[in-house]
């Protein structure tokens, strides 16, 4: 069972916080986001975490990771309404957790940790409705302008490997508008209406869905939603992607309106989605369910770290967590009476880190300077990261194949890191010259050695 | 009293990176350097405008991006922190302005009486959005004149660059009558880049100018399509090639800066000089001037 005990779709106005009074419909928005508020206290959460979609990021997605971000928010449009001041209590380990289980499954994020960082409007009135004087520590991340969905869902999975590996319950929020189209010249707060029919009827729509807890189905449709009834080039309906993903893509949810209102012409809709089945829903699953992110992200240094790592000797092969992940289904290595098999060893570090000495070409093919002898190094430092995980040790290599892709270039300085580590354990060797390897890398070793 | 005019105006475009490299006492962050041929294009331009006499400096930026009209900084003095929501760990300016809230208030009504939706920003408590300070800073790093900073109503998202344009133009003509009403002398500013495809991934060290490039040999084009045509002073072939422009090179130009700029200085027929021209993370950006008294404008 998913540990997400409750996902929640918010609006991201300021209305509600500031002006909360002045329109029946922005007072209805108040009750009902404190009233998603105490559901989450019910759901016994212990980690809030939002996805917004007014906190665009080029650079990968972006995780809030101040523990005590503190500043007084003012929208953009809004501001003759006045200003929110917020103190929040961010959970910073996760965010850091999180930041590293996204680089495993090939996303390019980052943390932000910076006093004065503009925390946005969405997130600033979600936490300020929903959480109290910060009675559950939350965390906040990004939406990218280019993520698609692939990445998006990718996103939320590296989200669900964290909040597995530390074992939180979590509130998961979406923050954003279902029609986002506001008026663009000012109305009286007294007159305020949704723009138009349509989008009246489109919001609908996903209101008949997510009540009957059909969130992927609404995910599924989420371009189509975009296309229909939001402002282009504004960060599009893709929260829909990461909140499914977040829910395991189910379309069995039990879903609930808790209010519905327009906010200066855009939908503004309170939503819970609790985990327990509804019943209804067929989950027909059309579209890829993506793994691992293969974009245009720099992730050619982590391609490999596709699946959940595990450290384990299953009859006579042995895969270690402590060793780049295979890029193929086969293990680390392989006993066979007294003798261990090595599978080719590479440079690459566990956990998807920088490859020591530089990658030989960066995302676009292009061509870089490396450095043999770090990568050389590494290279060795990982077969003995697996001998070792299988009972052998580096002094009992018996014999090695080494494959570079530029004889000419690297050999010397392969050869010269080669006689650090092996002059005196003596092992036989064989060096080819070969056109490439699988990840940008200039070395390989296969291994043979002792128990 | 005299009649105001705009002394110059000036494509200033304001990734952060730039202000990252020069490192000044005001950024947080501190760099190697980087973008040089951008840096010295900024300082060519600066130079040449030292030659000016000018009051204010009117500035319209696409990072305070507004959807209900367009807005205009009414408070006489900012001071805050502005950090980068995107390059965080680039841009930590320590900011101080004032605002010439005289002509501020003088644009907008004028820009209301001729249309447009406008509101004053009067909260003290805002926070200018980075792309103002940055081509404040990159164009005038004394920061010794008050401002006048106009937000990018979104009406290219919200309808068409047709749209967009046609507001643009009525903002641009209402900003040359409110300064010319005014009798001051002013300089003004379009803050965007052109072409304006990110790269997604960022070097370890950011100003690592061997990552630098264009992202694209389209963009290139394009750019130099763009740069062409102001330094041949074609504004109204700019006007007109702009919604492809914004389609085919994600220009910034979306934001209406550009247009606007063109409409303020009455839609000139002299060529910008081209002060300096690069790349920043793919984007392509041109430092220009209208050197507009010394060809007439008024």
């Amino acid at each position: 069972m998913s540990e997400v005990v409750l996902s929640l779709v918010v609006p991201a106005h300021p209305h509600p916080v500031l002006v909360p009074d002045a329109n029946p419909g922005y007072a209805k928005i108040r009750a009902a986001y404190e009233e998603a508020g105490r559901l989450i206290e019910e759901s016994g959460a212990d980690l809030i975490i939002i996805y917004s979609t007014l906190w665009p990021s080029i650079i990968g997605h972006q995780i809030q990771a101040d523990p005590e971000p503190e500043w007084v928010m003012v929208d953009a449009d809004f501001h003759h309404l006045g200003s929110i001041p917020y103190k929040l209590k961010i959970d910073a380990e996760f965010a850091h957790a999180w930041n590293e289980a996204n680089a495993k499954r090939g996303l390019q994020s980052r943390t932000i940790a910076h006093h004065g960082f503009p925390i946005d409007v969405g997130s600033v009135v979600a936490l300020e409705l929903l959480n109290k004087n910060n009675r559950i520590p939350a965390v906040i991340c990004s939406s990218n302008v280019y993520a698609n969905r692939a990445e998006t869902t990718v996103l939320a999975k590296a989200c669900l490997d964290t909040i597995k590996e530390r074992q939180v319950k979590v509130a998961a929020v979406t923050v954003m508008s279902l029609s986002n189209r506001m008026f663009t010249d000012w109305v009286p707060f007294a007159e305020d209406h949704l723009h138009s029919l349509k989008d009246d009827e489109w919001n609908n729509k996903i209101l008949e869905f997510l009540g009957e807890g059909r969130l992927e189905d609404v995910a599924q449709l989420s371009r189509t939603i975009h296309s229909q009834i939001r402002v282009q080039k504004v960060v599009a309906f893709k929260p829909m992607w990461w909140l499914s993903g977040m829910n395991g893509n189910r379309n069995d949810l039990t879903g609930r309106i808790l209010a519905y209102e327009a906010i200066h012409g855009a939908g503004a809709a309170v939503i819970t989605l609790n985990p327990e089945s509804s019943g209804v829903g067929d989950k027909e699953y059309d579209e890829d369910d993506v793994e691992v992110y293969h974009g245009d992200r720099s992730v050619l240094d982590s391609v490999s770290e596709q699946e959940e790592v595990k450290d384990v000797k299953q009859g006579d092969s042995v895969t270690t967590e402590n060793a780049p992940h295979a890029v193929g289904a086969y293990p680390h290595a392989r006993r066979v009476g007294d003798l261990l098999y090595l599978s080719g060893v590479g440079p690459r570090q566990a956990g998807g880190k920088p490859i020591p000495g530089g990658p030989i070409h960066d995302e676009y093919g292009r061509s870089l300077e490396y450095d043999i002898k770090a990568q050389t190094r590494a290279v060795i430092n990982n077969v003995k990261t697996i001998l070792e995980a299988s009972g052998s040790s580096l002094d009992k290599v018996l014999d090695v194949t080494s494959f570079l892709i530029d004889m000419e270039r690297d050999f010397s300085g392969y050869n010269e890191v080669w006689a650090e580590y092996f002059a005196d354990i003596g092992p036989t060797r064989t060096t080819l010259a070969i056109t490439a390897l699988p990840t940008p890398i200039a070395v390989e070793m296969k291994v043979i050695a002792s128990l | 009293m005299a009649k105001g005019s705009i002394v110059a105006g000036c494509l200033a475009p304001h990734p952060p990176h730039l202000v990252y490299a020069e490192n000044p006492v005001q950024n947080e962050p501190k760099s190697e350097g980087g973008w040089e041929q951008l840096r010295w294009g900024y300082e060519r331009m600066r130079e040449s405008l030292s030659e000016l006499d000018f009051d204010t400096i009117v500035i319209l930026s696409p990072h305070w991006q507004t959807y209900v009209g367009t807005h205009i900084l009414a408070c006489e003095k900012f001071a805050s922190l502005s950090v980068d929501p995107i390059f965080p760990n680039l841009f930590r300016f320590n900011y101080e302005l004032e605002v010439d809230v005289d002509l501020a208030k003088a644009i907008h009504d004028q820009a209301k009486d001729d249309g447009l939706v406008m509101r004053l920003m009067e909260n003290p408590d805002f926070r200018v959005d980075y792309g103002t300070i940055v081509s404040c800073h990159l164009v005038r790093p004394e920061w010794d004149k008050p401002i006048v900073a106009i937000s990018s109503n979104r009406s290219h998202a919200y309808y068409s660059v047709e749209v967009m344009q046609e507001m643009m133009l009525e903002l641009g003509q209402a900003t040359r009558k409110a300064i010319e009403e005014s009798g001051k002398r002013c300089l003004v500013i379009a803050s965007n880049s052109l072409s304006h495809r990110h790269f997604t991934s960022e070097p370890d060290l950011p100003e690592d100018m061997s990552c630098e490039h264009i992202t694209s040999h389209a963009m290139h084009l394009w750019d130099m399509r763009m740069i062409e045509l102001m330094r041949a002073g074609k504004s109204q072939q700019i006007i007109d090639e702009m919604p492809e422009f914004v389609e085919q090179a994600i220009a910034e130009s979306d934001g209406g800066a550009l247009t606007w700029l063109l409409s303020a200085l009455g839609m000139p027929e002299y060529g910008a000089e081209l002060h300096g021209y690069g790349t920043i993370i793919g984007t392509g950006n041109a430092v220009m001037e209208w050197a507009h008294e010394k060809n007439g404008g008024a």
